[in-house]
Order: structure tokens, then C-alpha cells, then sequence
């Protein structure tokens, strides 16, 4: 088992992830992620979803793991990176599913998904995290170790891997229909007076 | 007239570019503050204080406040007494732009082309808005518009018959579609009137007016503070994890408009509203 519930009430999540670890997770559940995450987004996207449609082998193994959709600003000499937060997830909406049929288990980015991903979070147990965007500074803290993995001619779009501890997020979609948008939207909406 | 050459412009928009990305400017933290007293959501007190911290480590590390560092908007007031030498004027800009971001450690964010999607590397070119205005100065203002954000402005053509009922429903249904995706909370630049690309230009313009200051019209400030009232009764709140502060602030310009037409378009600014301007 990946996750336990800290003193604190913050799940601890170990990657890489089960099924049952990604359903023991609830829309609205603040986590920190260690171990390994990889960064893809637009353009890495773009090239994983050929090899998926023609059943080629990915550059990654995505079972179990958790995909970060970000673009980091290039590290400072001597340190680890520079700002990485999250990117808008809708625009990978359209390659999601494909990548957890394969049986990617999290992916961490801000905004509104799809329906056809919420359905397949639900049909593949996965986890939609959300992480806070434009909180790029203080999310680099988190990442101890940083190493490009495929297509480095990306630049900021290539596919890294991170090392990350401890690193926050917040259980935006789960396996079983729980929307953190909807419950938290509904719940402080007020009418014009 | 006074010469103005090209390496004092360089130099400008460099340290521009590289300040607007470490340093939040005063008034958007002071309109965190501000929202941490008035926000009922814990989940958003939270996020209002983690984009605190973040606007305090990005400072002291000088690394950008959000790793989108944006495409650079410049608007320049160019005095028509100012004689610029030493080369072109948008080349100035845009050499200051590749110094900036690649001495900064910025993100190169600009693809060449909108089909080939080429990376140009150090985040040129910049949207460049000259105005000549009386006078000797150059004045040069940059915005690091983020495009999580940008990507959720939106432009319509109302009839002069939907009139101000008409404009406020668009810009709620403007925040509404905005939701998470644009990182509320945001600002946002409404340009009503001109024509289709004025009235765009107008809603980046009146971005830069600093935020939680009164728009100079008295109507347009009640219309201001009304709709910033309705945005923030959606319940969308910090993150859109739900809460009371949307929107920071709506900023409206307008200007006169063709006997049929009643544009309006919204530029969606989040959170990050990175702007800084010099005058030489
Ligand atoms: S919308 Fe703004 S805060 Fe969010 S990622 Fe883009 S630039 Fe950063």
C-alpha cells in the first residue's frame, strides 16, 4: 500500500501507484507525492499518442505512475530547477485516456477535465491531482532531482524525470466521480443581492 | 527633439522582462492581503497564502513566479519629439526581450510559427503596441502574459440593444469560462467599444492600471466594482477550489464606437499579473 494518512490528515502517497491505492483516494484529499513523477504536456503528448495508436513502445513506462503537466523555467547554476507549476489540463484531455488504458494512474495539473476523462479515471482507477498554479517558486522545493528522459530538443516541453518529496497536491477528480470543482464551487456560489 | 538610442531601450525591456517575473509588484500583493481578510474558504485562505510565499521565495531566489513567464506584451507612448538612434525600435525591444529571458533563466514560451510550433528559444518576438504621443519621453510598459489565462479571453459582438445589461452578463460568462483553467484569482481587462481590435488592444491596456485603484470615470468605476462584486459571488474562489475571491479586479476602458456596434472583448489575466513599466 502506496498511501497512509499522515497525523496531520494529509495522505502520503509513494509512487508508483495501484489500483487500490489510487481508489483509496477521494476528490478533496490533500496529498504529498514522493518518489518518481515525469513532466510531460503539449508537445510530448503530441508524440507519445502516435506510438500509442500504432502499439509502439513509449520512451517511458507509464504502469503505475503519475504524469506532472509542466514546463519548467531552466534552473539557476547549482540548483535543482527553476519555477514548475502545473499547466491547464484540458489540452491534454484528448491523449488521457489512451495513457491510462496503459495504466498511467495520476496525472497533476489545474483546471477543468473532460468528461471523457472523468469517465476514464473511473474505468482505468486513476487519480486527477491538482497542484497549485503559478505557485512555480515554492513547488520547486519539492523536487530534489531532475533528469531529461526523451526528446530534450523540447526544451521545456521534453519529458523529465523528477525526484520529488513530499511534494503538495490536492485530489481534484477521483476514480469514483468526486469533483473537488464542483462540491467546493457549489458550496460558497451566492446569489446577487 | 531628444535622441534616444536603441541600447538604452535594450536595456530596459531586459531588466523589464526579468523584474516583471521575479518581483510581483506591490499592488497585486497588497490585493492578496487584502483577500486573505475577506476569504471564507479555508481551501483558499490556504492557496492566497502559498501564492504569498511564492511571491516571496520567487524574490529571493530570483527565479519567475510562475515557470509560464509568458509572452511579453509591450505597449509603448512614444513622444513625437523623441528621435530613436542606433537601429530599429521593435528590434531594441525584442534584443532586450532574448536578453531578459535568457540571463534571467526565464522560460522560452514562443513558438515561431502557430502550425510548426518551433521553439524561438529565448521568447521572442514580443507583442509590441506603439502609441506616439506629445512630448519627449519613451514610456515602455511590459505585461508576461501567462497563456493558461490568455487562452480563455474571449471577444463578442453585442448590439447597441444589449447595451450595459449585455456587457455585464458577457464578462460574468467570460469569469465562468475562465473557471480553474486561468488560475483565479484573476484580473481581468475589459475593452468595450472601438472596433474588433481596439477594442481588444483597449482590454490589455487596462491591465496596467494598477490594481485596487478606481477607474477614473465615475460610471465605469461603479460598473467596475459591480461586476467584480458578481464575479466574486460564483463561488469559484482561489484555484477554483471554491471561495469568495474569483476575481482581484475588473478593469474597463472604452472608447467611441460605430452607430451599430458594441464590442467587447475580455482579457483574462490571472493571478500572475506580471507588469512593469519604465519611463526613459
Ligand atoms: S495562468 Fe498564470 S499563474 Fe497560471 S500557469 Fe499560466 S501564467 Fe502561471
Amino acid at each position: 500500500m502506496s498511501v497512509t494518512t499522515a497525523s496531520d490528515g494529509i495522505k502520503d502517497i509513494h509512487t508508483p501507484l495501484t489500483d487500490a491505492d489510487a481508489a483509496s483516494l477521494k476528490a478533496g484529499d490533500r496529498v504529498r507525492i514522493t518518489g518518481v513523477i515525469y513532466t510531460a504536456r503539449d508537445a510530448a503528448h503530441g508524440r507519445l499518442f502516435p506510438l500509442i495508436e500504432k502499439g509502439e513502445k513509449l520512451p517511458i513506462d507509464v504502469r503505475g505512475q503519475i504524469i506532472y503537466y509542466t514546463g519548467p523555467s531552466p534552473a539557476r547554476p547549482g540548483e535543482v530547477v527553476g519555477s514548475i507549476g502545473p499547466t491547464t489540463a484540458s489540452r491534454m484531455d484528448t491523449y488521457t485516456p489512451a495513457l491510462l488504458k496503459l495504466g498511467l494512474k495520476g496525472t497533476i495539473a489545474k483546471g477543468y477535465r473532460s468528461q471523457a476523462v472523468k469517465d476514464a479515471l473511473k474505468q482505468h482507477k486513476a487519480v486527477y491531482f491538482g497542484s497549485i498554479g503559478g505557485a512555480g517558486a515554492v513547488l520547486s522545493r519539492f523536487v530534489k532531482k531532475l533528469e531529461v528522459v526523451a526528446y530534450e530538443d523540447l526544451g521545456t516541453e521534453a519529458i523529465r524525470r523528477l525526484e520529488v518529496e513530499g511534494f503538495p497536491a490536492i485530489v481534484l477528480n477521483d476514480c469514483h466521480g468526486g469533483d473537488l470543482y464542483q462540491d467546493g464551487q457549489k458550496a460558497y456560489a451566492r446569489e446577487d443581492p | 527633439m531628444r535622441d534616444i538610442h536603441t541600447s538604452a531601450i535594450t536595456d530596459a525591456v531586459k531588466k523589464l522582462c526579468m523584474d516583471a517575473n521575479w518581483y510581483l509588484e506591490p499592488d497585486m500583493l497588497q490585493a492578496f492581503d487584502r483577500a486573505l481578510q475577506t476569504e471564507r474558504s479555508a481551501a483558499g485562505k490556504q492557496v492566497l497564502q502559498i501564492l504569498k510565499d511564492n511571491a516571496a521565495m520567487a524574490r529571493e531566489r530570483r527565479i519567475p513566479y510562475c515557470q509560464d513567464t509568458g509572452m511579453v506584451v509591450c505597449f509603448v507612448e512614444l513622444g513625437q519629439d523623441v528621435h530613436i538612434t542606433g537601429g530599429a525600435l521593435y528590434d531594441a525591444i525584442n534584443e532586450g526581450v532574448g536578453q531578459g529571458y535568457t540571463e534571467g533563466y526565464l522560460r522560452a514560451s514562443v513558438a515561431r510559427s502557430p502550425f510548426d510550433r518551433v521553439n524561438t528559444g529565448n521568447n521572442t518576438p514580443a507583442v509590441i503596441h506603439v502609441d506616439v504621443v506629445p512630448g519627449a519621453e519613451l514610456k515602455i510598459m511590459i505585461m508576461t502574459k501567462g497563456g493558461g489565462c490568455e487562452n480563455r479571453s474571449k471577444y463578442k459582438m453585442l448590439t447597441p440593444a444589449d447595451g450595459i445589461p449585455g456587457v455585464k452578463d458577457w464578462v460574468i460568462e467570460c469569469v465562468k469560462m475562465a473557471g480553474p483553467d486561468a488560475c483565479p484569482p484573476l484580473v481581468l481587462g475589459v475593452g468595450i467599444g472601438g472596433t474588433f481590435e481596439k477594442s481588444a488592444i483597449l482590454s490589455k491596456k487596462a491591465l496596467f492600471r494598477p490594481l485596487g485603484s478606481p477607474n477614473p470615470d465615475p460610471q465605469l468605476d461603479v460598473l467596475e466594482k459591480e461586476l467584480l462584486d458578481k464575479a466574486n459571488r460564483l463561488g469559484i474562489g482561489p484555484q477554483g477550489y471554491g471561495g469568495d475571491t474569483t476575481a482581484f479586479g475588473i478593469h474597463i476602458l472604452t472608447y467611441p464606437c460605430h452607430i451599430t456596434s458594441l464590442p467587447v472583448a475580455v482579457t483574462i489575466e490571472c493571478h500572475a499579473h506580471r507588469h512593469k513599466e519604465v519611463t526613459l
